[in-house]
């Protein structure tokens, strides 16, 4: 085990549950924040990185090599500035990241974080990995079943509000009632899972409801508007701080939104196991459980799918089922380094979809997405030939006016798409 | 042409790109006026100047209005006027104007355009990094000391081409330099220029789509550059009818905005679009400013003060007697001389520009010198140093060459006896060195993809319209400096360009500059975090640090005064002439025979081997000749080096190409001999011909390899390595093989080095794009299984099930013989390398050599991969191993990061063993754009530099300039050898 453990790794101990405050880096406000308050429940304190600006940037830049992909500069720089800012005593203070431990160069965002603390100079602040492969020892953080089932309804409501969100603040009468609306629920199903108390699925199922009906019910003027699907490295996918804001642009643009959700990265790791003893015939075991995992997120998600469609009003979601078809005749779905067959799958499924307009956004250089990206556009374009899709390229140097001038082409040609189609209709 | 009068809806387009604004006015389809001119980033008020020169053209009637363009669009928003997107607006022009048009390109100042009609139209634009465009054909003619008017007229003459990386300008700059310095002629230059831009448009634009039709070339650049057109003709192999070079090439996007503006039913006067605009200044959000690099007079006088004192005595030499020294740097950019006297003063200095010519412009100095000299000084002894160093040796006889690192430090020693860090900072390369215990201990050097250098600003200035000392000094005064970052010159082209829309001042960019060039050195090729990391005494010197904003921001940065020689521009060319002081007769030129000097030069191609290097080949008045651009001594007419050192490199070559096929019942299979096959062929080999395949290596990369697959790859940015791949299929198809192979591999072979043992996702998965982007592997059968090679009875099992389905006559009990033969095959081929590993090692420990292991991956060892850098390392005196020759001699590293990757855990195993031998050096190759190796980089040298070792990174790309790389490895010779003297001392 020495030779496998870095010699810089601090565990997180049991004491330090009491007494440490833990750091999350923000991806996705409205899923995070309801997985904050799961982990209260437990007795982890936690806290959600809010920052931006430049001296996120500019720590990352100082403490991390500048060729690692941008999504490590900006979180490991959001780390150090936070500390650094003198709102966390380093004494008193962990960090948590998840690590997927894939071939992908991203796996090692742990060790870089590492190594940036030390040169900083809080080598004492633990960081926890948090792994389902268990790469790591940490005997303070126990991920214990009633804390999973936590874990995952805060993904499930978040994916169901993002999508909500998404097709409504584009048509809202009044700015920013969609997301007031979704902060409201965030705020009341935080409190629902943060109460300690054993979560009902029926209850869960009732907020499902619930939900979408005060969706339904908000001011909207509906208008026949683009739509633009947003796919790609997960962390510039989801992150405004990674995107410039890419949702804001596009909604500023008129264009709705389409962005797959969270659950859908999980069910592609635990479903990448089965497929290892599938295809690779390795690890039967792993396999048999993971195939377990798969089914049960997956039924979770088509109950969601299932509300939706009862309700009516909003375009629920695809069902994983589908998604894995998808890549058929472009890219094997042994390709599972980075978001691997799952990136090609999200933009074929948007296209399926009616969502013809698609942003693959990743960090300048991403190595997996030169193959499921960049390297499955002209597949994807010789299947779907109406297909609009433009990579956008995230990185420290690159400006917003090259990047917004690269997605007002797309939506150039989107918008006359769009005629023609109603043109057509009429 | 005057339109006054009449009712008609005129439109009015506005072309605001990077460099250039564009007005025009159309009726109809028909354009009534028309107007280019640079805007030098003044934006809003260029646009406003050119409205209001047709102000009688506009006055008194309506008309519809569009601002088009990437300059144009944060002007358009401030000012509330319709924008239209320029590929679309090209798009709407060509539709309306040409419509059996099948591919537009469209080059503008920083940006490239394709829009491919037939078949659905797509139109495209260049990535975020991208060169070979106006900005970087403009960067070009700077270098070559030429206008772009010559330098287009030049190019007209040329007969042969070079290649040059187009990338970005940084890149190309580190091709030409040395081709400038070894004296190729202008006009073969000028063409490869435009060549590189030809290639880069293809393989970043086309991106597997052929280029074919009726072609139409629009922009500035393809407007003015008779060259270019000619090269983009040929390479796409056009004629005159379908390659289409329209009048208004450099208005189409104006054009299509004006047309554009129709569907908004806005219209407009002249004094509502004139009032729009003039209401557009200051409406714009301001980015991220820096604080000011004075905050008062008094620092700025106190600061001048404190860097006044580190000067050097002069004498004169029109009244000096006595003996004298001369030092010559020739740099990338510039000629720097300095003549010394026996107290050390300096009596003579020169520092230039090389006006694309060092050896005439050092043949002038050199008169001069001597006429000044008269017949009271002597000159006892001369070194040259630099890039030219070589060529300048040659032809005027120098005594000694010294290397650019070793000049600096004894340059530097002569200001600071304590020395120990110096920056040097020149016009295109950043170097570092610390200093401890009197020798140079460590040596860091600028990428190609970081440089930041000082002419990266000139050219800035010029662009801007000023000199680069008017620049700077505008600098000094700047109130709130942009925040430009600290990424590549193409990245600041941009970023600069988002400041220009922000409205920053003239001073607040020369500023944010100088912080961008100095936080460049600092954090991406120092990588330090603080000051305190550097050191106690610090000097910096290179030419760009006589620029006080850049010296200013170090000091800011480093928060706390250096030193900077007042000839920080000179230092190279002062240690060379210290350096001298060791010669008593000088074989320098004499003044007769520098009378009757003359140089020519002309280019050749090399025929002693496959490689064909592009030789050039330098003749002087009297007869000597000076070769250079070969990879290794064979045709440079020298005998070959008695016994040459072993080289794994060269072995594992040999070993490779020893694994030929034979007939077998199956047929042929045809294997691409890239990425992880050089580590696995021999495994592979086995496998079918155990199977009854003849197994068919594609051969050695060549730089042909290259290009035959180029149009196919759909990421331009990937590394070299696998975009060599394409090629190499397209190679094997050639030849008409109709079954290929090459498997996806998730997982490498497991040496339990690390955690895992997994491949990048590059090696692992690349064969599934080549699936998707090389039409032409639909018409053969491409076998790229998912299989497994870490159990004997997985890998059967999914060998099997993949051959099976290929060959339905495939059994499953052939398939575990294949794998039994194959597995053998490659443990003996890896016995074999390790037991070579070992005879190398001993054999450099018998004889007294030193050792190398070049530390890669398993295709660097491919000639055009690698570029020969084994062979150049053989040439120096260094017995060269390969990682994975040596890695078995140590145990597994327990390293600081995630240590998962085959190749790399043998890499961390070969640096530990470079730690406990002391006549072992590690020197990495890192391929541009692996992305891996921003990890293993600061862990190997995080390995090395503790134990005392040096960390030595060669970056290489697609072309790489050995120049720049013997130097590396000569100034890694030098320190090793320096610090030896100080050890026996």
């Amino acid at each position: 085990m020495s030779r496998k453990q870095a010699p810089n790794y601090i565990p997180f101990t049991k004491e330090m549950k009491k007494t440490h405050t833990i750091l999350i880096p923000n991806m996705l406000p409205m899923h995070f924040k309801m997985i904050m308050a799961v982990m209260k429940t437990y007795g982890y304190d936690c806290r959600l990185l809010e920052t931006s600006g430049p001296s996120v940037v500019e720590a990352g830049l100082k403490y991390v090599h500048n060729d690692t992909c941008y999504p490590a500069i900006l979180v490991i720089g959001q780390f150090i500035d936070a500390i650094r800012s003198g709102a966390y005593d380093p004494d008193r203070t962990a960090l948590i990241l998840f690590q997927t431990g894939g071939g992908c160069r991203a796996s090692n965002y742990i060790p870089l974080l590492r190594k940036a603390l030390e040169r900083a100079g809080y080598s004492q602040v633990p960081v926890i990995s948090l792994s389902l492969a268990g790469m790591e020892k940490h005997p303070g953080l126990e991920l214990t079943l009633p804390l999973m089932h936590g874990l995952v309804y805060a993904l499930l409501y978040g994916d169901l509000l993002m999508s909500l969100v998404n097709q409504c603040r584009t048509y809202e009468k009044e700015k920013g009632s969609a997301q007031a609306l979704a902060a409201r629920w965030v705020e009341k199903l935080g409190t629902e899972l943060g109460s300690g108390s054993r979560i009902r699925y029926s209850d869960v199922k009732r907020n499902y409801r619930e939900i979408i009906r005060s969706f339904a019910e908000l001011p909207v003027e509906r208008f026949p508007a683009v739509k633009v699907g947003i796919v790609g490295e997960i962390f510039v996918k989801y992150s405004p701080l990674g995107n410039n804001d890419l949702e804001q642009f596009l909604v500023n643009e008129k264009a709705e939104v389409v962005v797959p959700g969270l659950l859908d990265f999980m069910m592609y790791c635990t479903y990448n196991n089965v497929l290892e003893y599938r295809i690779r015939k390795d690890r039967w075991f792993s396999s048999v459980i993971n195939s377990v995992a798969t089914s049960y997120l997956s039924r979770k998600k088509n109950d969601i799918i299932r509300i939706m469609e009862e309700e009516g009003t909003f375009t629920p979601m695809t069902r994983f089922e589908d998604t894995i078809r998808c890549p058929e005749g472009t890219i094997g779905i042994g390709t599972k380094m980075g978001e691997g067959w799952l990136l090609t799958a999200e933009m074929l499924e948007l296209g399926h979809s009616g969502v013809k307009n698609i942003v693959c956004t990743q960090p300048f250089g991403c190595l997996p997405n030169h193959i499921c990206g960049k390297g499955m556009m002209k597949p994807i374009k010789e299947h779907n030939p109406d297909i609009n899709i433009v990579a956008i390229d995230y990185d420290a140097g690159a400006t917003r006016v090259n990047q917004e001038n690269r997605l007002k082409l797309m939506l150039s040609n989107a918008r006359e798409n769009l005629e023609k189609e109603l043109a057509a209709e009429n | 042409m005057t339109a006054s009068g009449s009712s008609a809806l005129c439109s009015l387009g506005i072309d605001i790109g990077s460099t250039t604004a564009k007005v025009v006015l159309m009726e109809g389809n028909t354009v009534l006026y028309e107007k280019y001119e640079r805007h030098l980033s003044q934006v809003r008020t260029k646009a406003l100047e050119m409205i209001t020169e047709i102000r009688d053209l506009l006055i008194g009637r309506a008309f519809t209005a569009a601002i088009s363009g990437s300059a144009g669009l944060g002007l358009a928003e401030a000012a509330g006027l319709p924008f239209v997107q320029e590929v679309y607006a090209t798009g709407e022009v060509v539709k309306a104007l040409e419509p059996d048009t099948s591919v537009v390109i469209e080059l503008g100042g920083e940006d490239a355009k394709v829009i491919f009609f037939a078949g659905g139209t797509d139109e495209r634009m260049n990535g975020t990094c991208a060169g070979g465009t106006g900005a970087f054909i403009d960067q070009m003619a700077i270098l070559l000391n030429m206008t772009v008017d010559e330098m287009d007229a030049a190019s007209l003459q040329h007969t042969r081409l070079y290649p040059i990386a187009s990338r970005c300008g940084v890149f190309a700059k580190t091709d030409i330099q040395p081709l400038l310095n070894q004296g190729a002629a202008k006009a073969d230059v000028a063409a490869s220029i435009y060549q590189a831009v030809v290639n880069q448009t293809i393989s970043g634009l086309a991106q597997g789509r052929r280029i074919s039709g009726k072609v139409m070339f629009l922009g500035g650049p393809l407007h003015y550059c008779q060259g270019l057109r000619d090269r983009f003709r040929e390479t796409l192999k056009l004629t005159d009818e379908t390659a289409v070079f329209p009048e208004y090439g450099r208005f189409a996007v104006a054009m299509g905005a004006a047309m554009f503006s129709r569907k908004d039913s806005r219209q407009f006067s002249y004094e509502t679009i004139t009032k729009a605009l003039a209401n557009a200044e200051g409406a714009v959000t301001v980015g991220h400013r820096l604080p000011p690099l004075f905050a008062s007079e008094d620092e700025y006088l106190a600061f001048r003060d404190r860097h006044a004192k580190a000067t050097v005595e002069e004498d004169d030499i029109s009244s000096y007697a006595g003996d004298a020294w001369l030092g010559i740097d020739c740099g990338s950019t510039t000629t720097k001389l300095a003549l010394i006297s026996d107290e050390n003063r300096i009596l003579y200095s020169f520092y230039s520009s090389n006006r694309g010519n060092p050896v005439e412009l050092v043949r002038e100095q050199l008169s001069k010198i001597y006429e000044l000299c008269g017949d009271r000084i002597t000159i006892r002894g001369s070194a040259v140093t630099g890039y030219g160093e070589q060529l300048i040796e040659a032809a005027f006889q120098v005594d000694a060459g010294v290397v650019e690192t070793i000049a600096h430090y004894t340059a530097a020693r002569y200001f600071q006896p304590d020395v120990d860090f110096i920056l040097d900072i020149g016009g295109q390369d950043i170097k570092c060195f610390r200093i401890r215990n009197g020798a140079i201990d460590s040596i860091m050097l600028n990428e190609a993809c970081s440089s930041g250098c000082g002419s990266f600003i000139e050219t800035f200035a010029r662009s801007m319209g000023y000199g680069i000392e008017e620049f700077a000094a505008l600098g000094l005064r700047g109130k709130s400096p942009v925040d430009l970052g600290s990424r590549c010159t193409v990245f600041m082209n941009s970023s600069v360009k988002q400041s220009q829309k922000e409205g920053a001042t003239v001073e607040d960019i020369s500023a944010g500059l100088s912080v961008s060039v100095v936080k460049n050195a600092v954090y991406k090729v120092i990588r330090a975090s603080s000051a305190r990391e550097l050191g106690q005494h610090i000097v910096v010197q290179g030419g760009t640090f006589l620029n006080d904003a850049v010296l200013r921001a170090f000091e800011m940065e480093m928060d706390g005064p250096v030193i900077r020689p007042a000839i920080a521009g000179l230092m190279g060319a002062y240690g060379a002439a210290l350096y001298a002081r060791k010669f008593r007769k000088s074989t320098l030129l004499s003044r007769e025979s520098l009378a009757s000097f003359s140089h020519t030069s002309r280019a050749a191609v090399c025929r002693g081997c496959t490689n064909q290097c592009r030789l050039i080949i330098n003749t002087f008045a009297d007869g000597r000749r000076l070769i250079s651009g070969n990879q290794c001594q064979r045709g440079l007419g020298l005998d070959a080096p008695d016994a040459e050192l072993p080289n794994l490199y060269a072995y594992k070559r040999d070993y490779l190409a020893g694994l030929t096929g034979r007939p077998g019942k199956r047929g042929k299979i045809g294997i691409p001999m890239a990425l992880g096959m050089y580590e696995l062929a021999p495994l592979w080999h086995a496998v079918f011909t155990e199977l009854g395949y003849e197994v068919v290596f594609s051969r050695l990369s060549t730089r042909r390899t290259y290009e035959r697959g180029q149009f196919s790859i759909p990421s331009d940015t990937a590394c070299y390595p696998a975009k060599i791949m394409h090629g190499h299929m397209e190679e094997l198809m050639d030849e008409g093989l109709d079954t290929l192979f090459y498997p996806v591999l998730t997982y490498n072979v497991d040496e339990q080095g690390g955690t895992n043992h997994y491949n990048c996702p590059i090696v692992a998965y690349y064969s599934e794009l080549l699936n998707g982007n090389m039409d032409r592997l639909k018409e053969v059968t491409f076998l790229y299984p998912n299989l497994n090679i870490n159990s004997p009875r997985a890998f059967t099992a999914t060998l099997f099930e993949a051959m099976h389905r290929h060959d339905p006559s495939v059994t499953r009990g052939e398939c575990r013989r294949a794998v039994e033969a194959g597995l053998e095959a490659y443990d003996r081929f890896r016995r074999d390398v390790m037991a070579e590993g070992e005879r190398a090692v001993a054999y450099a420990r018998a004889e007294g050599k030193r050792i190398m292991i070049l530390a890669g991956r398993p295709y660097h060892i491919d000639p055009e991969i690698g570029h020969g850098i084994d062979k150049l390392a053989v040439q120096l005196g260094f017995v060269v191993v390969s990682e994975d020759s040596v890695c078995h001699l140590e145990e597994p590293q327990r390293t600081r990061v995630l240590n998962q990757w085959t190749y790399h855990s043998r890499l961390y195993r070969a640096a530990r063993y470079a730690t406990h031998h002391k006549d072992t050096e590690l020197v990495q190759l890192v391929s541009f754009g692996c992305g891996i190796d921003a990890i293993t980089t600061d862990e190997c040298r995080s390995i090395l530099e503790p134990e005392g070792k040096f960390y030595t990174q060669l970056k290489i790309d697609e072309i790489t300039n050995l120049g720049a790389v013997r130097i590396r490895l000569r100034s890694l010779l030098g320190a090793l050898e320096a610090k030896e003297g100080e050890e026996t001392a």
